[in-house]
């Protein structure tokens, strides 16, 4: 039973990981432009997808296609934030982005559903199949190499925001848009470029996401929900939050599905709303001060 | 001031004939089949706007009352042994499940604001799914029949529009004495900025809470009625994420915030989806469609038909 | 002539910067106060401490003879403070009327006849149908001291009534108050237009850094060396808002060298 335990705890932290990733493109879309991206769900399937086609089609490795996939997912970035969501302003624009986002959802997840169908697919790699035998725990080198991936990534996005000229003008923008603006920050290419960056990650997040499930084109939204507690729990616009509530959700899911599979993911909530209700701003979040 | 007055007054009593004469004058089942579901949606989205759109506060957590009425009638009439008509009796009581089950839900969510209590509805709704799916006295993944009712194929869907719409004109006519009523007023105020609304003495979680008990009850009256109209409630479908987003779309078309905007967004968007999934070339591609239409609807009428027509209207006077 | 408000050393740090370090503020009764001081001198901070909006590391706040030190903002206010803030807080979706609506507790006729009656004192009959955002920030002031009155407080503190206004308005907006005193109103006002506060406040207090550096009637404080040391100097450098303020505030006395001897506050 210990035993279960710790690798359940092996496997929460090596797929915390992975989620971490992807919930990092999540909270700093939201630090920076104030929104929430229903889209990044569905954007992670699309990632896994492209993947797919690489490594099916093309034959190209799932982790040299990143090279392909994390530009072209950061340029779907910079477009849908130039073509909608730089254009919302306004009193109702939190539920406004909402709209626009969920419609991008809607209109990826169709696409893809024209394309691919609805048979759920898993990218598949030599290394997916195999494990690691550390310590007689059995650890997918998948999940490893996905952890490392999204390690070296998270502290990427890290060092570009905390290390880096644009990152200042990010963090500007995130503490106080007008002010930045009047320092001479260009604010839009600032959230051009933040939200491709966003978007971006979801390449990298979705290639493991997919070598290590089953999806489909409807996968997003299960995605999407548990990328929205993630991000809730660790506080907005929080990296180090994003990055420890991901850990801690995962592994607490994966501890409970030793007993309760079932209910695996109500604990996966209710830790949310638990959290909230003794600290409404989450863990390492700032406080909301506006009903809108 | 009076013309305007006597052409609303006017208009509103064309509606509601419209609205009583639709099944006769389109006597197909299959239209009358359109008309209940639109009905159900007017209903809906007028009882989430009611909520959300008086207070700010965006819910998309209105499926759990949606679900919870249909659950509620289906285990009520099992465990009861009701059949027939007499199930509808059972209706005030799915209300009072709603409204109960919102005091608490309402007690944690509205401490927060903004995104994050949109997540938060979000997780209570999952949590809701989840326990559908995994008790056993809601009948798991198989989910629950509805009591057998006795009525003619030929009756059948005229009499669940006529149920259909007396919730519809309940559902308008709170959102009419919410309007006007001082509660709304301090609802409205909460909206604009609530901080100070709370320093002017408005005790916001009351009303907030109140608002967001009473759009629950209805929310889940009409599930029931759903639920007794489609015969089945499976977890999926009782407590269907698409559900609030459906309803934030229909009334963001219409209107937020207005009284009629929620119903002119429904009237639009549940027939046109239904019609859009019968249609055999658009086989996959309804999503498109609906993804494309929540675009232009926020790029091009981003306050929504009524109030963006209101000013055309005035501006062509 | 009693102390109709009493803030009572008040003390209020940020992350270890003193905002306020024992302040200590009276306003009698029907009396029009003032409370100048340079820009982050604490004066709103102290506003934001008595209405409850922030609460104080020390100190204790009274309302006659009632103790409201860490009332809530509601409760404050229902004891019979209102406040107006620097950036008007008004409900922009509601209309004007609506507006005026927001803090009554009466019935309903009733709320409608005051809310009525205020709008035209404030001179917004005019604007009741129209939403609140469309109208102008001069207008905003006066639509916010107007819902304030709505429940009759005792005393209304007004934050900077007077910035960013025209002339025209500034000057609408201290007779409004005069009448408004006259008929047993108490006011305390934050206020850089130095013509405005001296012409209108029978005590004046001074803040600077979080401290009360003099207190007393307008000539007194008009001849004070230490207010202008410690208000002009730094006002003149920082004050943003050029228009609203009123050549007045480097004049009276401004030359004569004389040392006042304006009793302290705390």
């Amino acid at each position: 039973m210990v035993r279960e335990i710790y690798q359940a705890v092996a496997d929460g932290i090596l797929v915390g990981g992975v989620y971490a990733l992807m919930a990092v493109g999540l909270t700093l879309i939201f630090g920076v432009l104030d929104i929430i991206n229903i889209a990044q769900g569905v954007l992670v399937v699309l990632g896994g997808y492209l993947s797919y086609s690489l490594s099916t089609r093309a034959h190209i490795d799932l982790f040299a296609g990143l090279l392909i996939t994390i530009p072209a997912m950061f340029a779907l970035g910079v477009v849908v934030h130039w073509a909608f969501i730089r254009r919302l302003r306004g009193a109702e624009r939190t539920s406004m982005t909402l709209l626009v986002t969920y419609a991008v959802a809607l209109i990826v997840e169709g696409v893809l559903y024209k394309i691919y169908g609805a048979n759920n697919v898993q990218l598949s790699a030599p290394y997916t199949t195999a494990s690691l035998h550390v310590a007689g725990f059995y650890l997918p080198w998948i999940y490893v190499y996905g952890f490392l991936l999204a390690v070296a990534l998270v502290a990427a996005v890290y060092l570009l925001l905390y290390r880096s000229r644009f990152g200042r003008s990010v963090r500007a923008t995130m503490a106080n848009e007008t002010a930045a603006r009047l320092v001479g920050i260009d604010t839009g290419r600032v959230g051009a470029l933040t939200f491709g960056i966003g978007v971006a990650v979801t390449a990298a997040g979705g290639m493991v996401f997919g070598a290590t499930n089953a999806f489909n084109a409807n996968s997003g939204y299960d995605l999407i929900s548990r990328l929205l507690a993630i991000v809730i729990l660790g506080g907005l616009g929080s990296i180090a939050g994003a990055l420890a509530a991901s850990v801690f959700m995962i592994t607490l899911e994966s501890v409970v599905t030793i007993w309760y599979p079932t209910w695996a993911i109500a604990v996966f909530y209710a830790a949310l709303v638990g959290v909230l209700v003794i600290r409404p701003r989450g863990f390492f979040g700032r406080k909301e001060v506006r009903a809108q | 001031m009076i013309g305007e007055r006597g052409a609303k007054a006017g208009g509103l009593v064309l509606l509601v004939a419209a609205a009583v004469a639709f099944p006769l004058a389109f006597p197909d089942p299959a239209v009358t089949n359109y008309g209940v579901f639109a009905m159900i949606f007017v209903t809906a989205a007028s009882a989430w706007n009611v909520f959300s759109g008086y207070s700010g506060y965006i819910s998309l957590g209105h499926a759990v009352f949606f679900g919870s009425g249909a659950y509620a009638m289906g285990i009520a009439a099992r465990d009861w042994n009701i059949t027939g008509a007499a199930v509808f009796e059972l209706l005030p009581l799915c209300a009072a499940v709603g409204a109960a089950i919102a005091v608490p839900f309402g007690l944690i969510a509205l401490r927060v604001r903004r995104h994050t209590f949109i997540v938060i509805t979000i997780a209570i709704f999952f949590i809701f799914q989840l326990m559908a799916f995994n008790f056993s006295f809601t009948g798991g993944s198989a989910g629950l029949s509805s009591p057998f009712l006795t009525w003619q194929e030929s009756v059948y869907d005229t009499r669940f529009y006529y149920i259909a719409l007396a919730c519809a004109a309940g559902a308008v006519a709170l959102s009419w004495l919410v309007r006007r009523s001082s509660f709304g007023l301090r609802l409205r105020a909460i909206r604009d900025d609530e901080d100070r609304a709370s320093g002017l003495g408005v005790r916001a979680m009351r009303v907030k809470l109140s608002a967001f008990a009473a759009s629950a009850g209805l929310t889940a009256t009409i599930g029931a009625v759903w639920f007794y109209y489609v015969n089945q409630v499976q977890p999926q479908t009782g407590f269907d994420p698409l559900f609030d987003l459906t309803v934030v779309l229909m009334t963001f078309l219409g209107g937020y915030g207005t009284i009629a905007g929620p119903v002119l967004g429904a009237l639009l968007v549940e027939p046109g989806t239904l019609w859009l999934n019968t249609q055999p070339q658009l086989a996959g591609a309804s999503e498109i469609v609906l993804g494309v239409v929540f675009l232009v609807v926020v790029l091009f009428v981003p306050r929504g038909i009524i109030p963006t027509g209101g000013e055309w209207i005035r501006r062509l006077r | 002539m009693t102390a109709l408000l009493r803030a009572d050393g008040i003390r209020k740090a940020y992350g270890g910067v003193q905002a306020l370090g024992g302040v200590t503020v009276e306003v009698a009764e029907g009396t029009v106060a003032g409370l100048i001081g340079p820009n982050g001198s604490g004066k709103t901070t102290l506003f934001n401490v008595i209405t409850g909006y922030e609460r104080p590391d020390a100190g204790r706040v009274f309302l006659g003879g009632t103790e409201i030190t860490n009332a809530r903002p509601g409760t404050v206010f229902a004891a019979g403070i209102g406040r107006t803030f620097q950036l008007t807080r008004i409900f922009a979706r509601l209309t004007v009327e609506e507006n005026m609506l927001v803090a009554g507790r009466r019935k309903r006729g009733h709320d409608r006849r005051r809310a009525r009656e205020l709008l035209e004192f404030v001179g917004l009959e005019r604007h009741a149908g129209l939403p609140a955002g469309s109208l102008s920030y001069g207008q905003r002031k006066l639509l916010e001291l107007g819902y304030v009155l709505v429940a009759d407080p005792a005393v209304v503190l007004l934050d900077e009534p007077a910035g960013g206004v025209n002339p025209t308005l500034v000057t609408h907006i201290a007779d409004r108050i005069r009448q408004l005193n006259a008929n047993g109103t108490t006011f305390l006002i934050v206020e850089h237009n130095m013509e405005f506060v001296m012409g209108l406040c029978s005590t004046i207090t001074v803040l600077a850094s979080g401290e009360v550096t003099a207190s007393g009637p307008p000539d007194v404080i008009r001849s004070d060396r230490r207010v202008l040391d410690a208000y002009l100097g730094a006002d003149l450098e920082e004050d943003p808002d050029t228009d609203a303020d009123g050549p007045g505030a480097p004049d009276g006395g401004g030359g004569d060298g004389e040392t006042g001897d304006a009793a302290d506050g705390s």
